[in-house]
């Protein structure tokens, strides 16, 4: 990590998101003190991570992206047992139910699938009813219909009151989820702001697509008020525009020039316009 | 601090009971070696002395316990642990990551004291083994000859990265120690280069003080096992307290 500065509010759900091996699960070790930086300040909830390691753990729940329980250990006897480190003695049922795991309640860890194990760790984060819920690559491995159920269960965690901050390579998941992201690459946060804001700023709002005959020189939509580039790709046309306006222009001149057009749709640019601009590459998975 | 610790050792106690092969290796397989050479030279004391086969041999099982559920079990849990990443689990919770630690030396403890009362039963109701020693003197060597070898078992369990590593470097502690120390086999039997040899292994200690206990001897006839064990329980657990790796 290379000279970061983040400030995170009480009460929002802020992501990191970068491709693998960009610094988040590092910068969240730091934040949580399983790692100590080698330079730098560090406060979380007016706590100093390497000096009271205890009392900030006993505030915060951590869902890490590697780490596992021992095979043979029930679900009901690991949130048993990690409730009571925290001091409170908690019936397992409610948790789990929350998560989807109540018929899973007597299984072995070794018998969980790879989203059920995720969705213990999150219970395993919760169980000492922490003020920040910090979740590391929350969804990765999910099949989509547990993602969008884990999405509303970090919501619901912030309708709580708690603050949440994950860590994502999935840039739709960032943009839908996230109050406010950070992106990072290379050890370094190359923006920062609402995932709105960072579209509006650092991407076009449009892009229209359409295929049409090559007979009709495509340079012509350039001249319409609001285009800022028209080029090919994958056989389709695209033009990008800087609001809805530019589109009825398009369609005015489609129309008069009596194209056929075929598959015409718009898209929204999303945050992983916004990277591939800021930084210059894709995100591979 | 108190009940976490005693829900963890429970736990780690409980998840050592459904683990089939460390329960066969630490507590059945030396009861049943030890009832194999019973049967093979029976308890009729032996020329000129006081006691047979198993007065000698069930002081020498009990330190084969000591070393299975000491370097065995102990290194290849703990860097099970540390290679699925349970223990960065356990260290993200409020809890001091010293505690887990403890928690497993105390279940591997309670189960190396399952397999000496094994023993014991055994040899008092099968081969009706005699005893002249003081038990409180023989429970204090039992104590230092855990904490010993434990702590012998910790320096590869503090650096192992892998569970496989973790398992060869317990086998190539463990055998040797197994065959010359006394523990299987009676160590009068070795060739003399090799019983001089057997004298740097820990184990070979912890069975002679047990063996000396066991037979009426006393704690202060043994100085130089004692000094031993108690120098390899600092020096292991100081190696540990340097090496030892989280992830």
């Amino acid at each position: 990590m290379d000279g970061i500065s983040l400030c995170v509010s009480r009460g929002e759900i802020f992501g990191i998101v970068g491709p693998n091996g960009a610094g988040k699960t590092t910068t969240m070790d730091c934040i949580v003190s399983m790692r100590s930086p080698d330079s730098g300040f560090i406060s979380v909830l007016g706590l100093d991570p390497l000096r009271q390691r205890k009392a900030l753990l006993e505030k915060v729940g951590i869902q890490q992206q590697e780490s596992e329980l021992p095979d043979r250990m029930k679900v009901c006897e690991a949130i048993e047992l990690f409730s009571c480190f925290y001091g409170i003695s908690m019936n397992a049922a409610g948790i789990l139910s929350r998560l989807g795991l109540s018929d899973k309640k007597e299984s072995y860890f070794s018998a969980l699938s790879g989203g059920q194990k995720k969705r213990l760790f999150v219970a395993l984060s919760l169980v000492g009813d922490p003020e920040i819920v910090f979740l590391d690559e929350l969804t990765s491995g999910l099949d989509p219909r547990s993602r969008r159920s884990m999405w509303d269960l970090v919501r619901g965690l912030r309708d709580d009151g708690k603050t949440v901050f994950l860590s994502t390579h999935y840039m739709d998941e960032a943009e839908k989820l996230c109050d406010r992201v950070a992106i990072i690459d290379n050890g370094k946060i190359v923006a920062m702001d609402t995932p709105e804001s960072l579209i509006r700023s650092h991407a076009f709002t449009l892009s229209v697509v359409m295929g049409i005959p090559e007979s009709f020189n495509e340079r012509e939509m350039e001249s319409i008020t609001g285009v800022v580039e028209v080029f090919r790709e994958d056989e389709k046309t695209v033009v990008r525009v800087r609001d809805s306006s530019a589109v009825v222009g398009i369609v005015k001149l489609l129309v008069e020039r009596e194209i056929e057009l075929g598959n015409f749709h718009t898209e929204k640019s999303t945050l992983e316009d916004v990277f591939l601009k800021l930084t210059g590459k894709e995100i591979n998975d | 601090m108190f009940q976490r610790y005693f829900r963890l050792t429970r736990m780690e106690f409980i998840l050592y009971l459904r683990e089939p092969s460390g329960f066969f290796f630490t507590l059945i397989f030396p009861l049943l070696l030890m009832m194999l050479f019973g049967s093979i030279w029976g308890n009729d004391p032996f020329p000129g002395v006081n006691f047979g086969y198993i007065d000698y041999a069930v002081p020498a099982f009990i330190g084969m316990v000591i070393a299975t559920s000491g370097i065995m079990c102990l290194t290849t849990s703990i860097a099970a642990y540390r290679e699925k990443g349970i223990l960065r689990r356990f260290k993200a919770s409020p809890i001091s990551p010293l505690l887990v630690l403890t928690a497993e030396l105390s279940s591997l403890f309670i189960i190396t004291v399952l397999g000496m009362l094994l023993l014991l039963a055994a040899g008092v109701f099968v081969f009706g083994m005699r005893f002249y020693g003081n038990i409180p003197e023989v429970i204090l060597a039992f104590i230092l000859s855990t904490l010993s070898i434990s702590a012998l078992g910790f320096i590869p369990a503090s650096l192992a990265p892998t569970a496989r590593s973790g398992m060869i470097i317990a086998n190539v502690m463990y055998f040797p120690m197994l065959f010359l120390s006394g523990a299987m086999l009676p160590g009068d039997m070795l060739p003399s280069f090799l019983k001089t040899f057997s004298q740097v292994l820990p184990l070979t200690h912890v069975i002679e003080l047990l063996q000396g206990l066991w037979l009426g001897g006393h704690l202060w006839e043994y100085p130089v096992q004692i000094a031993v064990l108690c120098g390899v329980t600092v020096a292991g657990f100081v190696i540990a307290a340097k090496c030892f790796r989280w992830e």
